[in-house]
């Protein structure tokens, strides 16, 4: 038995027949091919899963893709706009905030919705931000500093 | 010399920050099958039957495979990396929790899983040995009845400096100090779990395995030894992989399994583990029960150090390590200081637990050697009550002493240790802080502050000492100048997330002037690189790095003899400059590495012994080890009423010789700081008294978070090493290794009021308050 589901995803639409447990990081890595969102620990733990579903970061490792049906998704690979890097994006370059690369669209995803709502956080709110997402390599301490550089160099014309 | 170092934002980041990661995962090819592994839920079982009937019926399935399979194939058992054999697929018994039994290829992913449940095993359950401190323990079950003759589950006795010596130290001692510790088992969980992609061509009978290893030709060598394919016909790429740590040294019966699986079906084959698996059955790291005895003068000389321990290997002795050395290299326990003896047993055994011991940016074990004697010191410290800086400071190897020999024979390259132990102290405040802390203890706050110096050993290495099955541990680069004068730099290591792509283009950069940007590094593919045995234990720099100022320098001296046929003058005559030779005394005249090139590959008539092109080969053999050190001063808040642990801040000054990029050599050691937080305050993989894994997931598997890191504080010395090309030692490690005792040693100190003298790790709430009742637990064993 498969069922259609039908979401927005970076601004495309995408329509896949899938089983219905088919969770949500399997259907965007496996079926729309966006392999920038990562799977790592199947249990809502590390992040690496994080995406936005409706303008909200999710962990997409613990929601059937049926759930997101109809829905807008946004993945790293949507941060990226007309060719320019998202502040965040050139914060993670500035401030080494990542090493194996393996969690940082999820933290990126995450530290995107905190400055859409947080625009000028400070490191104890960006600590609390990304705490419910693991890495194994920068120890934090540059992700805070590449967050904190985004948000000194917003783009403009947001 | 150094042109070309210093900060720099890193290549690869420009994927990775787009989402463009190209990870094992990633891999699709077309007709591509998925693999799943059946796994024993017995930690130790004889298999009287496997029935997969039913399992084959799904319409989904294209193979199943058992031991039986494999044994057809002679693949039913394969090597570890210690010269012991595993079981890919269980035929005879399981001996851990979690142990490969069977194997499904599916059409995709989910079908492979439910396919896991249509097969029927039949087991025999037998008594485990759960507790390493009973595998020797007469009547109890061997586990490794496979091998012939065996009668216990002992696997080496290892030991090292002078017993004789020792024991007369520590019969005319004034102090002695004794302490069992364990270093528990615990998890690199790097986040990418272990992967493999195989893909065999039937036609050209050529293999292609995507895998997620640190170490690409060892493993392409390996399947050529185990699997009877020829060496030049299988490629393993390793392409960007989600952090190692140590993980993904070994080869796993999954990889194995995924390239039976190609061969079978005729198709690509990928199998992911989930992290279960990768937490229950991969190389888990330490699980080192250690005796540690200290002996001084009552003016706090420290004399000699003792230790005995007893090593839990698992169930196959499959630890990472060079072959001569079965406790890696953990000889280096007398740490960073000038005694008059030492002497050192260590006994591995078999127990139904997972494989490995060897992992976690563990140095081949200098962590578990850096914490027994960092502990053992600040016991005497206690012992004493002299302050534990002061102690350190006094029996510090001084500058003068270096090269240093130490009682177990290595050969300490460089330092200056009491200058990186002073600006440690200088930074945290060292002396305000213990004015803190007074003040706070009375008025009843528990303020701990904890130290840890430690001394490296990394680079393996010389390789008349260091190989792994057979194959010695120097490394190959080669390097090419292309006619317009930029470069290919092909290097055998291969990164996790260090950033060879950057670090090892600065290098290059550095020794011909070029751009970093003009230098393209090449790895993780074995068609494509020379051989080499990989990066872990930090050793791409010591080892990889120093080929590649060779290489680059004999590049250099071959663009000397092209550019004195060019200039018409004797190559004595020439100067060099970042970038160009020219003729001594008349800088104008002069040519460029580009010019140089383009004229290596023209119709120039080169000088004789002069081939066409600029390019050249290395194949490094490091003369010794480097000794990388550093000083840690950790601070912590406990709560006395719950035991919670908060680590305030943490100061880390390290020394691993020359930088080649500061803001890539600081990232690498805030990772290991987080480790050692992590070690020392959450992460075990403990049992219960069945044998069953109790860490088996992220919810039971703690590591730290962002709340759980305080903003590092680090600072830097630099003593070059003197005998590598551009002095650097190496530093991936350092932080994992030095860490946790300075944790553990704030935490006992904040305890001091309680008379607390040791409790094991991982220091959870629980256990820091039932140290405070005074009964500390055992951590490695769940309570019955």
């Amino acid at each position: 038995m498969t069922i259609r589901v039908a979401v927005t995803v970076n601004g495309t639409e995408y329509a896949r027949d899938v089983e219905p447990r088919l969770l949500l990081i399997h259907f965007i890595r496996d079926e729309l091919g966006l392999t920038g969102s990562h799977w790592g620990c199947d249990t809502s733990n590390c992040g690496s899963c994080v995406v936005w579903l409706d303008a909200k970061p999710v962990k997409s490792c613990t929601l059937l893709a049926a759930m997101a049906d109809g829905r807008t998704l946004r993945t790293v690979e949507g941060l990226e706009q007309d060719g320019r890097l998202d502040p965040v994006q050139q914060g993670f370059i500035e401030c080494h905030g990542l090493q194996c690369g393996f969690c940082t669209p999820g933290m990126m995803m995450t530290a995107r919705w905190l400055l859409d709502h947080h625009p000028d956080p400070d490191e104890a709110q960006i600590r609390e931000a990304i705490s419910g997402q693991i890495c194994r390599c920068t120890g934090y301490e540059n992700i805070v500093r590449s967050i904190r550089w985004a948000a000194e160099h917003p783009r403009e014309n947001r | 010399m150094t042109e070309g170092f210093g900060r720099r934002l890193r290549k690869e980041d420009q994927r990775f920050v787009r989402g463009q990661g190209y990870y094992v995962d990633d891999v699709r090819l077309p007709g591509m099958l998925h693999g799943a592994v059946l796994r024993s839920p017995h930690p130790h079982a004889r298999i009287l039957a496997i029935d997969t009937l039913a399992a084959e019926a799904h319409p989904k399935v294209r193979a199943v495979i058992t031991g039986e399979t494999l044994a057809e194939r002679n693949l039913a058992w394969m090597p570890t990396l210690s010269g012991d054999r595993q079981a890919v697929l269980a035929t005879d018994k399981v001996r851990f929790q979690g142990q490969e039994v069977a194997f499904v290829v599916a059409e995709d992913r989910y079908s492979a899983r439910d396919a896991l449940e249509l097969i029927d095993v039949e087991y025999e359950p037998l008594p485990a040995v759960v507790d390493a401190r009973r595998a020797l323990d007469p009547g109890a079950p061997v586990i490794r009845d496979d091998q012939t003759g065996r009668t216990g589950n002992r696997i080496f006795d290892w030991e090292t400096g002078d017993a004789g010596r020792t024991e007369a130290v520590f019969a005319d001692a004034e102090v002695t100090i004794t302490q069992d510790m364990l270093y528990p088992r615990v998890h690199p969980a790097p986040l990418e779990t272990c992967g493999a992609v195989a893909q065999y061509d039937k036609v050209s009978g050529k293999l292609t395995i995507w895998e997620t290893t640190q170490a690409p030709h060892a493993h392409r060598t390996l399947y050529a030894m185990v699997a009877g394919l020829p060496e030049h016909k299988i490629r393993v790429i390793s392409p960007d992989i989600g952090g190692g740590f140590g993980n993904k040294v070994p080869i796993y019966p999954g990889y194995v399994c995924a390239v039976v699986g190609s061969i079978i079906t005729g198709c690509p084959v990928k199998w992911m583990e989930d992290r279960s698996e990768n937490l229950m059955s991969t190389c888990f790291a330490r699980d080192f029960h250690m005796r540690g005895e200290l002996a001084a003068a009552r003016d706090g000389t420290i004399r000699a150090v003792r230790v005995t321990v007893l090593a839990d290997h698992g169930a196959f002795n499959g630890t990472a390590q060079p072959s001569k050395y079965p406790a890696g290299f953990f000889g280096v326990f007398t740490g960073s200081y000038d005694l008059e003896a030492a002497h050192c047993r260590v006994t591995g055994v078999y127990t139904n637990k997972a494989p490995g011991g060897v992992a976690y940016s563990c140095s081949f074990r200098v962590t578990e050697a850096v914490y027994l004697v960092e502990r053992l010191v600040d016991m005497l410290a206690l012992e004493l009550d002299l302050d534990p800086a002061e102690l350190r400071m006094r029996n510090l190897l001084r500058p003068e002493q270096f090269p240093y020999t130490s009682q177990t024979g290595w050969v300490y390259d460089s330092g200056d240790y009491p200058r990186t132990l002073r600006l440690a102290m200088d930074l945290a405040g060292y002396e305000s802080l213990r004015a803190e802390q007074k003040a706070k203890r009375a008025s009843g706050q528990l303020m701990g502050i904890g130290m840890s110096f430690f001394t490296e050993a990394v680079g393996a290495g010389p390789r008349k000492h260091m190989d792994i099955l057979g194959l010695g541990m120097a490394d190959g680069v080669e390097l090419r100048i292309h006619p317009t004068g930029t470069a290919v730099l092909r290097i055998s290591v291969q990164t996790q997330g260090q950033g060879h792509e950057t670090t090892f283009a600065q290098i290059v950069a550095s020794e011909l002037g070029l751009s970093p940007d003009d230098v393209e590094v090449v790895h993780g593919d074995t068609d494509q690189t020379p051989f080499g045995l990989g990066t872990y234990g930090s050793r791409s720099t010591p080892v990889s790095g120093a080929a590649t100022a060779i290489v680059a320098r004999k590049v250099r001296e071959r663009a000397r003899l092209v550019a004195s046929a060019m200039l018409e003058v004797d190559a004595a005559d020439l100067e060099w400059e970042r970038g160009r030779w020219y003729v001594r005394g008349d800088p104008d005249q002069g040519r460029s590495m580009a010019e140089i090139a383009l004229a290596a590959h023209s119709s120039l008539e080169l000088p004789e012994g002069v081939e066409g092109q600029l390019d050249a080969t290395c194949v490094y053999n490091p003369p010794n080890l480097t000794y990388p050190f550093g000083a840690y001063i950790c601070v912590v808040d406990v709560d006395p009423g719950t035991g919670e642990v908060r680590v305030r801040r943490f100061i880390a000054v390290d020394d691993c010789g020359v930088r080649i990029n500061p803001m890539i050599v600081e990232g690498q050691v805030h990772g290991g700081l987080a480790d050692g937080i992590g070690m020392a305050l959450m992460e075990v993989i403990a049992f219960d008294s069945e044998g069953n894994c109790l860490g088996g997931s992220f919810m039971d598997y703690l590591l730290p978070t962002s709340l759980e890191c305080p903003a590092w504080e680090l600072g830097e010395t630099v003593t070059p090493s003197p005998h590598h090309p551009i002095g650097a030692k190496g530093v991936g490690e350092s932080a994992t290794v030095g860490s946790p005792p300075a944790v553990v040693n704030a935490v006992i100190d904040a305890l001091r009021p309680y008379g607390v003298r040791h409790a094991d790790m991982p220091l959870t709430p629980a256990q820091v308050w039932r140290a405070i009742q005074g009964r500390p637990l055992r951590t490695d064993l769940a309570i019955s």
